[in-house]
């Protein structure tokens, strides 16, 4: 059997039962690869539930930095006797096992094609320490010191990332055990096995300045450099990490110095119809303000979404994506949410969607929506999902311009009150379809209005006239329409030779894609593409879909959402718009993606 | 007669407050409610309270959920900001607001159908996180806008207009005031102008969530004998605790009353709640008492109104999150963004 030989380029994944601090060690293993400065993306396949479910960890090892899932397996680590069977199962011919061989397994239970590595993990734990929860723990640490050996990761970039980690912080107890673990380990491979094996790492330079990290911890802290200053949230996987990584640098970053208290407020909500009610307060009173959610938490504030829209108050929605329908697939990715929040609520309603494509975008993105939020006087939905929100991913490092101010959108003052500038609440004075507002407690005796989910009179008041329903109607048509222009712009990559196939793509889609593409166009299969990084679509879109004849919209839904709001935004010929579907709630890969179009180009041609 | 515009002109000899407005500049639009409505005395207190309190209007926040009660916050307070929100979810929308400025003050308006109904949720996690307000009910037992069903604070075996028995257990708003920690609640009658005054003064005063549910009968679907939200049950059932006058602070102190007869109750502003028992063994200062005395009185079927707890130093929800003294509305990039110099460093610590 031809063993699968690869440097820097292969898929680890782990196998284990979740709450038994497997997460750490891999982490740990991710990271000593990456600072052997070939770039990894690791990705957790995890259950709703805290302990003793499976969950699992796949690691993409891939010098050239294609971030996506590439799908396939050719080294399994498997630690869970639950999924064995599968596991194994799920290894490439020609790939590697490494499992713990303290109980002897039938050889029925492995395969012959598949190099099989025998580590008495539970053994050499068992050995060492007498705690058991220390022989849980380090078991991980000593599977990670074998594997180090077997793929040929230097002991010194451990050193390194444990001392970073323990050293000065009063942990320096963990430290040495942790060291002592992971000898354990890469000797027992250095005495009894050959190392390291066809697939390995080897010394590169291609993580550069690049940092990992998850796109939740991005988002919260794009809100707190946006300037939010009141979150209210509930609890929902897989967004709550948001909320929490707010308040967590928050307490860092937003404490007055002198005083001790708090530029910043944050509410547990009792559900999601109060977070978003208590953001729509704020909105309206002048604070920026969000709430993070998933599926079923946007299904709950629909209602107070429209309110938003129609009474024209800033919302910032963060909107981490799952598996849908109902409770669908909570720990699962999807980007099945669109048509829910592009026109959330009752009645003709349309919003403002971002889609970052990775946590970098997620940090830009977040910030950027609190300006849009105020600027548009509207809600502005931050379209991420499990697999950006909920997994460490390289990327480009964060970047704050000094100098920038938030912009804070048409909100008049006291001063221009009191100069006597004419104000009408509901009035388009400016052309763009934004009306002027003022805050509550601006003025004695001016600009005071009230505000409403019923139609009204430029002036804010009441009226069920055909005619001022119609103007606030078209009105609001036409602030979308300026959104356009404001939302973050259409990406374009032109294929190497004159194509008239497109693709389309947006969001977590984006790694899977470029790699994907790069293979597509190495085999002559030309397409130029089109990120889309918001809705509402400029013209741009209109025009490139028109350059082509015939385009591939890949998405990670069942309904190919994003190509029914194309349809129906642009009036594109559905014929034209070939779905590419991935919504099984793991992360697309580049593998799908390849065969799938290519088979569809193909058989167009014969 | 709501079609015809309310004049602007006032008499120039119109009494002015300590802030300089006349009682005319707490008014709003005229009120397109029924005539007889109690909810139109209920915005003639309020309006008469701020003038008395000497608020600037422009400095009052008014929000409200969705029903005919909701609907007045139009019809007071014309120069303060007003939000309608959405059925039931005004408590939410306060609180953000609360959070966004604490420099204003916080008056909720709300119904039966608004808050114990389809907002029973956010009513009482509003009034457990003790957001500084002064929320009114304008209870009657009934939704108005739909013409006449009953609402979940409607007593068992009362009798609708078409004849039928409401069979369920009414909710009890200031029971689930008291016990989940509003720090002054009230129960009042919109019929009562002399009791519910100084009782909203009082609220708009007090440092914390401030609950007052006001009887307030429907004139067109819950005032036939059989409702016990009419006028002449809740007169001939009202058994009042207590009278009480605000005084404002700083102000001297005249009327002479016999020992025992009052309790003075200073607030976190120096505003005194000055009370006249009219039950010598009832405590306002007492939440445990207060929750049994009313199951005692509701039980005979008597409305208790007058203030019924108070916690004359009660905090609110910015003093448990610790916020900071200027209001978050108001901050800037200067003192809200950490800087490029502090994301250099977590870049580093993400490598």
């Amino acid at each position: 059997m031809k063993r699968i030989a690869a440097i820097n380029d292969f898929v680890i994944k782990f196998a284990n039962v979740n709450g038994s601090g497997s997460a750490s060690a891999n982490e740990l293993f991710a990271k000593a690869v990456m600072r052997m400065g070939v770039p990894v993306s690791p990705r957790n396949i995890f259950p709703s539930n805290i302990q003793g479910m499976p969950t699992w960890y796949e690691a993409r090892v891939c010098e050239k930095g294609y971030h996506g899932r590439r799908g396939g397996v050719d080294m399994m680590v498997a630690m869970n006797p639950q999924t064995w069977d599968t596991d194994i199962a799920e290894i490439s011919p020609g790939g590697y096992l490494l499992y713990d061989s303290t109980r002897p397994l039938p050889a029925s239970r492995f395969r012959d094609d598949v190099l099989t590595i025998g580590v008495p993990l539970t053994d050499i734990a068992n050995n060492a320490y007498t705690d058991p929860r220390q022989r849980q723990l380090f078991k991980n640490i000593i599977y990670v010191g074998a594997l180090s050996v077997l793929l040929d990761v230097d002991a010194e970039v451990f050193d390194r990332l444990f001392a970073e980690q323990y050293k000065g912080k009063g942990k320096e107890r963990l430290l040495e055990s942790n060291v002592q673990a992971l000898h354990l380990g890469r000797d027992y491979v250095k005495q009894h096995l050959q190392a390291p094996l066809g697939i390995r790492v080897q010394r590169a330079d291609n993580v550069g300045d690049q940092i990992f990290t998850d796109g939740n911890s991005a988002a919260a802290l794009g809100l707190v450099y946006g300037g939010a200053t009141v979150a209210a949230w509930y609890p929902i996987t897989p967004s709550t990490s948001i909320p929490e990584m707010f308040a967590k640098y928050c307490e860092k970053f937003r404490v007055d110095p002198d005083s001790g208290q708090h530029r910043f407020a944050i509410v547990q909500a009792e559900d999601e119809l109060a977070s978003i009610g208590m953001v729509v307060g704020a909105g309206w009173n002048g604070a920026r303000a969000f709430t993070a959610t998933s599926g079923p938490g946007i299904s709950l504030m629909t209602e107070f979404i429209g309110l938003a829209y129609f009474a024209e108050i800033p919302v910032t929605i963060v909107n981490v994506q799952r598996g849908g329908p109902s409770t669908g697939m909570p720990t699962k990715t999807q980007q099945s949410d669109l048509l829910a929040c592009a026109y959330a609520s009752h009645g003709d309603t349309k919003h403002v969607l971002l889609f970052p494509q990775d946590p970098h975008e997620c940090f830009t993105h977040s910030a950027a929506a609190l300006d849009l939020a105020e600027r548009l006087q509207t809600p502005i939905f931050v379209m991420t999902d499990l697999d950006i929100g909920m997994n460490q991913r390289l990327c480009k490092p964060f970047v704050w311009d000094d100098s920038k101010e938030y912009d804070r959108g048409k909100v008049m003052n006291a001063e221009e009150l009191e100069a006597g500038k004419s104000f009408g609440r509901y009035k388009d004075v400016d052309g763009d379809g934004i009306p002027w507002r003022t805050l509550p407690g601006t003025h004695p005796t001016k600009g005071a209005f009230f505000s409403r989910g019923t139609s009204r009179n430029p002036q804010a008041m009441y009226s069920e006239a055909g005619p001022d329903y119609i103007y606030n109607m078209e009105r609001l048509l036409r602030k979308f329409k300026t959104a356009e222009d404001l939302v973050p712009q259409p990406i374009f990559r032109k294929a190497s030779a004159p194509t008239k196939l497109g693709v389309i793509y947006y969001g977590s889609t984006t790694p899977a894609m470029r790699e994907a593409l790069d293979v597509l166009e190495r085999n002559g299969d030309h397409l130029d593409a089109m990120r889309l990084c918001a809705f509402p679509f400029p013209d741009s879109v209109r025009k490139f879909i028109a350059e082509h004849d015939k385009l591939f919209v890949v998405e990670q839904n069942r309904d190919a959402q994003m190509r029914t709001m194309l349809i129906n935004e642009l009036e594109i010929d559905p014929a034209k718009l070939v779905r590419v579907l991935h919504y099984d709630g793991t992360p697309i890969t580049a593998r799908f993606i390849i065969s799938t179009i290519h088979d569809c180009v193909h058989k167009e041609v014969a | 007669m709501t079609y015809i515009a309310k004049p602007k002109m006032h008499h120039p000899t119109l009494q002015t407050n300590k802030v300089g407005y006349t009682r005319r500049d707490y008014e709003g639009r005229i009120s397109t409610l029924c005539a007889g409505c109690g909810h139109d005395s209920i915005s003639a207190a309020v309006i008469q309270a701020c003038w008395e309190l000497d608020i600037e209007p422009h400095r009052v926040a008014k929000l409200s959920g969705i029903g005919c009660s909701s609907k007045t916050t139009d019809y007071f307070l014309g120069a303060s900001h007003g939000f309608n929100t959405v059925h039931g979810r005004m408590p939410s929308v306060l609180t953000g607001a609360n959070l966004a400025n604490r420099d204003l003050l916080y008056l909720g308006v709300s119904g039966d159908g608004d808050s114990a109904s389809i907002g029973l949720g956010q009513f009482a996690n509003a009034m457990r996180r003790c957001v500084r307000m002064a929320y009114i009910v304008e209870n009657n037992g009934v939704y108005g806008l739909t013409k006449g069903q009953f609402s979940a604070t409607a007593d068992r075996g009362a009798k609708n207009k078409k004849g039928f028995v409401n069979n369920d257990n009414p909710i009890d708003l200031v029971g689930i005031a008291l016990q989940l920690g509003a720090t002054y609640v009230a129960r009042s009658f919109s019929g009562d102008k002399a009791q519910l005054i100084p009782l909203i003064k009082g609220a708009m005063a007090h440092g914390g969530a401030a609950f007052i549910d006001v009887i307030s009968p429907c004139v067109t679907f819950n005032n036939h004998g059989g409702s016990t939200k009419s006028y002449d049950y809740v007169r001939a059932h009202n058994e009042a605790v207590s009278r009480i006058d605000f005084i404002t602070p700083g102000s001297e102190i005249t009327a002479e009353y016999a020992p025992g007869e009052v309790v003075d109750v200073q607030q976190h502003d120096g505003s005194v709640l000055r009370l006249r028992k009219l039950h010598e063994d009832y405590d306002p200062t007492d939440r445990d008492a207060a929750m049994s005395y009313m199951h005692a009185h509701a039980a005979r079927g008597e409305v208790v109104t007058g203030l019924l707890y108070l916690d004359a130093l009660a905090t609110d929800l910015h003093t448990s999150l610790n916020t900071c003294e200027q209001p978050l509305n108001t901050m800037g990039a200067q003192l809200l963004c950490p800087g490029s110099q502090a994301l250099d460093k977590i870049n580093d610590a993400l490598r």
